[in-house]
């Protein structure tokens, strides 16, 4: 039964932002802002993670691939329809749910808390609009570009892990790479990049503005809007998978 | 003014203000006392509409707060400044660009103007020189001084203040009334006060209202406060034994039983 009252206040809140912003030059501040702390604040952490994951997904798909008929090549295909389908969307997306995530529900918790949001509201500001509204447009704006970087680096990290490694030459790798390349793949990445943002910035979004209490509580929605993020995102891309491949 | 009529608000199945009724008039101070719990905040948090009353009125100069529309209440809020019990500012932003705010978002102000205006209120708090600091940086009442500040940057009609010297020495607290009540009479502010502080109520109390577990109890101005002869207030009051010899005495002085500087020449020997 909470579940379906929490689900209506989540649609209600997202109802809520739709109002005409009190002053657009401040809204576009804030909106930069969080671009910024969106983007900038998690691109080290994605640089690093697709990187490795290319190179681990060369490492192990070389192992698995022991038949002599199979040609080097197809270990490049391999590396980057995973990285493409999977590994690019989908994992990123559930380290951003950490980091990106907690960090929503902590800066609306801690406004929440410390009354800034009753403050904004006693000015006359709609508080759904001007500290949501501009969160959940930069990530569908910030995140899949990280997506397509992390594909990027993903399979470059691959690239390298396979001739550092010695186990396929760079021409061996970029022949596999254009074989069989489906436009489509990159299609459907985007898909999950969208869906998978506006699930990492609206479900923080909404712990965060909706605590109640003190810095325990402040805590909790946090940890609580990453793991709820988290199976959204695995049980979207369950359902996106079966409807679009 | 402000004008509450019959106002009840329950969390559950608890009544937390029971029908309470009050005027708040304009130029005054207005202030809710009361102990801790009995229900100041959330009166006052009914009045700025960050709670919805289950019933009763809230009318701001003959409108009724309650049955507005969001646009409608948006423009009363223009006219309202709050000080929050714990500041509330915003963490991000410096001094400056706190009391800026307001204006930023309301105003089509140019940036020389904004300044101006910032630098005006900011002194008139007393907090010249810490225009760039971040409210981690600063110290309570410094935070309340910036708080007050950024209420009144618009030139509200209406200001609210949830305990605005809670927290705080009994000399910045002063500084704190002081600075609400010229404010108060400057600029003709119906100004709503929340305060459990006894020196406040002396210094600023044009009217007083004291509620007792969420009950209007008792309603006064700061001369017959003393005088009172209602046991809660009075003991609400008067909690400690120098208050209450304090009293005594101004009891006896105001009957012509003693004369204060004789007699206290007479206890000293
Ligand atoms: N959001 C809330 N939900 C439930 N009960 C509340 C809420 N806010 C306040 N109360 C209760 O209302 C009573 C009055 O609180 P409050 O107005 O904060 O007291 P104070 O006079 O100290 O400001 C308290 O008993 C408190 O527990
Ligand atoms: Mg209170």
């Amino acid at each position: 039964m909470k579940i379906f009252t929490e689900f209506g206040r989540y649609i209600l809140m997202l109802k809520g932002m739709f109002s005409k912003p009190e002053n657009t030059k401040v809204y576009w501040k804030e909106f930069m802002h969080q671009c910024s702390d969106i983007g900038i604040g998690s691109l080290g952490i994605v640089v690093i993670i697709s990187f490795f994951m290319g190179a681990v997904s060369t490492l192990q798909t070389a192992y698995q691939l022991v038949s002599p008929v199979i040609p080097k090549s197809s270990i490049a295909q391999i590396v980057r329809d995973t990285v493409l389908l999977e590994f690019a969307p989908t994992l990123v997306c559930i380290v951003l749910a950490g980091v990106v995530g907690s960090k929503i529900a902590s800066e609306l918790g801690n406004m929440r808390v410390s009354e800034q949001i009753d403050a904004l509201e006693i000015m006359g500001i709609n508080t759904k609009t001007y500290l949501v509204l501009p969160k959940i447009v930069a990530a569908l704006i910030v995140i899949p570009m990280l997506v397509v970087i992390s594909a990027g680096l993903g399979i470059w990290g691959g690239r390298i892990a396979g001739t550092a490694t010695g186990i396929l030459s760079t021409t061996d790798f970029d022949k596999g790479l254009l074989k069989a390349f489906l436009p489509y793949n990159v299609f459907f990445a985007m898909v999950k990049a969208y869906v998978f943002s506006f699930i990492i910035s609206s479900v923080p979004a909404f712990y965060g503005y909706y605590v109640e209490g003190g810095a325990l509580e402040i805590g909790r929605a946090s940890t609580k809007s990453v793991v709820v993020s988290c199976v959204l995102i695995l049980f979207a891309d369950y359902v996106l998978a079966a409807l679009l491949l | 003014m402000i004008e509450v009529k019959n106002i009840v608000k329950g969390f559950g199945d608890r009544i937390v203000i029971n029908d309470v009724s009050a005027t708040m008039e304009a130029g005054k101070c207005n202030l809710i006392i009361g102990s801790s719990g009995s229900g100041k905040t959330v009166f006052m948090k009914c009045l700025v509409g960050l709670f919805e009353p289950d019933s009763g009125q809230i009318l701001y100069g003959g409108e009724d707060f309650t049955k507005m529309d969001d646009e409608h209440r948006k423009e009363i809020r223009k006219e309202i400044g709050m000080l929050f019990q714990g500041s509330a500012l915003f963490d991000s932003l410096n001094v400056e660009q706190n009391v800026q705010f307001p204006l930023d978002m309301f105003t089509n102000w140019t940036h020389a103007e904004k300044r101006k205006r910032v630098n005006e209120v900011l002194d008139r708090v007393n907090l010249e020189g810490a225009n760039k600091k971040f409210p981690s940086e600063i110290s309570g009442g410094m935070k309340k001084r910036v708080g007050i500040a950024r209420a009144v940057v618009l030139n509200p009609k209406y200001l609210f203040c949830d305990e605005p010297n809670s927290g705080l020495d009994p000399q910045t607290s002063l500084v704190i009334d002081k600075l609400i009540k010229d404010l108060t009479l400057e600029f003709n502010i119906t100004t709503v006060v929340n305060t459990h502080d006894m020196n406040s109520v002396m210094e600023i109390g044009d009217k007083i209202i004291y509620m007792y577990q969420g009950c209007k109890e008792w309603e006064g101005n700061n001369k017959e406060i003393i005088f009172s002869k209602n046991q809660r207030l009075n003991d609400f009051i008067f909690a400690s034994e120098f208050l209450k010899d304090a009293k005594d005495m101004r009891m006896l002085e105001q009957a012509g039983k003693i004369d204060n500087n004789r007699n206290m020449d007479e206890l000293m020997k």
